[in-house]
């Protein structure tokens, strides 16, 4: 088992670093699955493992996003200012988890819902820190234009393969048995002993941490960030189409999901830049209509669900 | 002896109605109690308000010896009180396997999962589960169900194990495995609280019976004596019964 | 006396509010459905009375019921031949499609509107009511008012009508009214339809006194969740309870922060209310 997962490992290292040496626009499209996947797994943490689905990924995002741009402004240097949007978020997290955990189904959504549009709100008001509506900028990483391209390239997909060991290892862990119980049945996950409200937060919290970093890592990215970008809510919804699109509470299911996601968009977005809001919003009334399952059948039933079926316990 | 479960002066109402009426009883170590009463007199309440479910809105709960007024659900079954449920609760995308797993793995003092998943083995073995094992709780039939239930709490390592209504729905050739199990159980030294409505499963099992009616205790005693006390007699079959027991001179 | 004006300004919005969210909360109620498409709704009827008062003078208010009617017949069309195929499914499901809908119809009125934002100017303009230490506008209390009336009308319908209690039944059992030979897939759609009515009705009344954009329509969802966190989802005294209460809420936010940030503080309060509320200020109370 050790042996396959170093194996794994090597493997997607010498990946990372082999598509590095692409052209522009492969490292370009690889560094966006890089973020999507991270996206697409993250919110699987919370919204397939606990039955919880968020639309927070926006909020913690462009809080992300904002800690890196501040902290970079501030003289930090983009490591530290990373590891601390990634650190800030899921502290938020924990914060906003005991306030609107407890909430279920509907309720939870819409309180979920609202907290990036209230990040958003203060970001664009708190002016002196953040630039408000104007935007902040962003010092450029040192090196050649493919050189910062590949920088970017390996730090996404780093993310991305970081949250799939963590994935990994959720599923084998105690915390990953607690979520799963609460998605089925929280009564009776109390019942047995689950102490419901410390798994939530901590799902709620290990999700958010991968969601600050890579927006932590875009911003520094692109350079330039305000908030109606990243505090955008297609970003909360992304990542639950790509986890529904591979397999909800699977492990490889995001990524798979990610992936497929990415090329739709790429496909149908590249003549359409007017109207591509519209055509997501067809190809979300799509996907829906023609997913397979019903209320139990979400869980793990992607497109591939084949390939991303849980294997059972030994 | 220190009783196990001490109930004292519980009061519980839902907007002005009293369900549980300064409920006093208690439960010594390694009884078997059975629990009995009318639909809607208070027992699936008073099962949520000592597991936690709800809060009593007076009087006190203990259990060996500490308050447990005010704890949580999850918390309280780690001290050690387990409880199944009237309408059967699996995880149902899980196997039935997995779902005794979990219950040994958060309230059984399990230090791995590994671990769990052998003390649950050999739970639905004692269950006789095991070989239903790789199945998901789903698949389960309704006795399966109950067993599964009855497998989970017993993963919980209980020292007290209440059972609300785990005949329901049972026929009767089901009913007397499933009160053999009980019985097994009891000799495992845990103490069982049997919820029931059906009279006949209480008398074969429980040493000792309260009843319940509107809410209020109205009798605590051994099974004959309760059984033979006119108020209950009243409370469980209507006045008229009653009366044409008194006047046939039972 | 700047206490009262900022008061009886809130209440002036407080009818408009409800209407905006009046729908909102019965699709929420009834179908168990949060309607992401909400918002765009609202701002398509602000279009429709836009150009009904461009094109043959009507006057916004008068023309409400008008705008409600079209949006009736879009809004039962799109529950009856999408939503209802996937009613079954969670919620989450449902709240995805809508949410497509909604970028769907923000996009194509972007396309076909642009993003620029259209005010309706009455002429002669309504002018305000002066009471003497106060002053309200008057496009705002015509508009509260007929809000109110039409909410009014709604709960009228569910109540006395055979349809309103086919669709109760269904709020309240959809298996049981389904035994009573209730169709509940029609009565779902005519449930969608009605809320789209009161967006279309809410958008004309909001015409005459905020200019129109799609990129207003998350504002106005937003609003939505607000108000009916406030007054307890899915029902019609709560939400008008709501808007009253986001109306005077938003009023005085306005006056001690900023008019920036009154949004933010009706946000804020929807999180804190729903951790500690959420049944809302009303508690749980039904169609009936």
């Amino acid at each position: 088992m050790t042996l396959r997962l170093v194996l794994i490992a090597a493997a997607t290292v010498l990946a990372i670093f082999g598509l590095a040496q692409a052209d522009a626009y492969v490292i370009r499209l690889a560094t966006i699955f890089g973020m999507y996947a991270t996206l697409a797994l993250s919110w699987n943490i919370i919204g397939g493992f606990a039955g919880y689905p968020s639309f927070a990924t926006a909020a913690f995002f462009g809080l992300g996003a904002y800690i890196t741009a501040v902290g970079q402004n501030a003289g930090l240097p983009l490591p530290v200012a990373v590891a601390l949007s990634g650190a800030v978020a899921a502290l938020f997290a924990g914060l906003l988890g005991t306030a609107i955990l407890h909430l279920r189904g509907r309720y939870f959504a819409i309180a979920s819902l609202v907290v990036a549009e209230v990040l958003r709100e203060l970001t664009n008001s708190w002016t002196d820190v953040t630039g408000g509506g104007m935007g902040i900028n962003l010092p450029l990483i040192d090196g050649s234009v493919i050189g910062q391209a590949q920088f970017y390239l390996v730090a996404m997909l780093s993310l991305a393969a970081i949250a799939l060991a963590a994935t990994i290892w959720l599923d084998r862990s105690r915390l990953g048995m607690a979520l799963r119980c609460i998605a089925q049945n929280e009564d009776a996950a109390q019942i047995i002993g689950v102490d419901t409200r410390k798994a939530k937060t901590f799902g709620f919290m290990l999700s958010s941490l991968f969601v600050g970093f890579v927006g932590g890592v875009y911003a520094s990215w692109v350079t330039y960030i305000d908030p109606t970008d990243v505090y955008d809510g297609a970003l909360s919804i992304k990542p639950i189409l790509m986890a529904l699109l591979g397999g909800v509470g699977t492990i490889f299911g995001p990524l798979l999901g990610a992936f497929t996601y990415l090329a739709l968009e790429e496909l149908l977005w590249r003549n359409l830049l007017e109207f591509h809001a519209g055509i997501l919003g067809l190809m979300v009334v799509l996907l829906v209509l023609f997913l397979p399952g019903g209320l139990s059948e979400i869980r793990g039933r992607g497109l591939f669900h084949l390939l991303t079926r849980r294997r059972q316990p030994s | 002896m220190r009783p196990l479960l001490e109930i004292t002066g519980v009061t519980k109402r839902f907007r002005g109605l009293v369900a549980l009426d300064n409920i006093n009883l208690a439960l010594a170590p390694g009884e078997i109690v059975g629990l009995i009463g009318p639909n809607g007199a208070g027992k699936t309440t008073l099962v949520n308000v000592i597991t936690g479910v709800h809060k009593a809105d007076e009087g006190d709960i203990t259990f060996s010896g500490r308050s447990i007024k005010r704890e949580r659900p999850d918390r309280i079954a780690r001290l050690g009180i387990a409880r199944t449920f009237q309408v059967v609760q699996p995880f149902p995308a899980m196997t039935v396997l997995e779902n005794v797993t979990a219950a040994a793995l958060f309230a059984g003092g399990a230090a791995s999962i590994a671990e769990a998943r052998d003390a649950a083995a050999h739970h639905l073995e004692f269950c006789g589960l095991a070989d239903q094992a790789g199945k998901p709780a789903s698949a389960l039939t309704l006795a399966g169900r109950k067993r599964l239930e009855l497998a989970k709490s017993l993963a919980l390592r209980p020292k007290l194990l209440m059972l609300d209504e785990v005949n329901a729905g049972l026929n009767p050739a089901e009913i007397d495995n499933a009160l053999e199990l009980i019985a097994s159980i009891a000799n495992r030294g845990i103490t069982i609280f049997l919820i029931e409505h059906l009279m006949k499963v209480v008398t074969r099992t429980a040493q000792r019976v309260i009843v319940l009616h509107h809410g209020r205790l109205i009798a605590d005693g051994p099974v004959a004596q309760v059984l033979s006390d006119e108020t209950v007699v009243e409370a469980y079959l209507g006045r008229r019964f009653a009366e044409r027991m008194a006047g046939a001179g039972i | 006396m700047l206490w009262l004006q900022v008061f009886v300004n809130g209440l002036a919005v407080g009818g408009l509010y409800a209407c905006i969210a009046v729908g909102f909360s019965l699709v929420w109620g009834v179908l168990s459905v949060i309607n992401i498409l909400h918002g765009s709704l609202i701002v398509l009827g602000g279009y429709l009375a836009f150009f009904a008062h461009q094109q043959w003078g009507i006057n916004p208010l008068l023309f409400a019921p008008v705008a409600g009617a079209v949006l009736f017949v879009l809004g039962a069309g799109v529950q009856g031949l999408v939503i209802n195929h996937v009613m079954a499914r969670p919620f989450l499901i449902t709240l995805l499609l809508t949410f497509g809908l909604n970028l769907f119809l923000d996009n194509s009125m972007l396309a076909l509107f642009s993003a620029d934002y259209r005010k309706v100017l009455l002429d002669p303009p309504l002018g305000v009511f002066d009471l003497g230490a106060i002053v309200v506008p008057a496009d705002r209390i015509y508009a509260t008012v007929i809000g109110l009336i039409l909410i009014g009308l709604l709960a009228l319908l569910l109540r006395t009508t055979q349809l309103g209690r086919a669709i109760i039944a269904v709020r309240m059992d959809r298996d049981a009214a389904a035994l009573l030979g209730i169709d509940v897939r029609r009565t779902y759609a005519i449930a969608f339809g009605l809320g789209a009515f009161m967006a279309g009705c809410a958008g004309a009344l909001l015409s005459v006194i905020f200019p129109i954009s799609p990129v207003a329509s998350a504002g106005y969802l937003g609003k939505a969740f607000v108000i009916c966190v406030l007054g307890g989802l899915g029902s019609i005294p709560g939400a008008v309870l709501g808007g009253f209460a986001l109306g005077i809420i938003e009023s005085f936010g306005a006056l001690f922060l900023g008019p920036e940030h009154a949004m933010t503080l009706a946000f804020l309060l929807l999180i804190l209310l729903l951790a500690v509320r959420p049944s809302g200020l009303l508690g749980k109370r039904g169609f009936a």
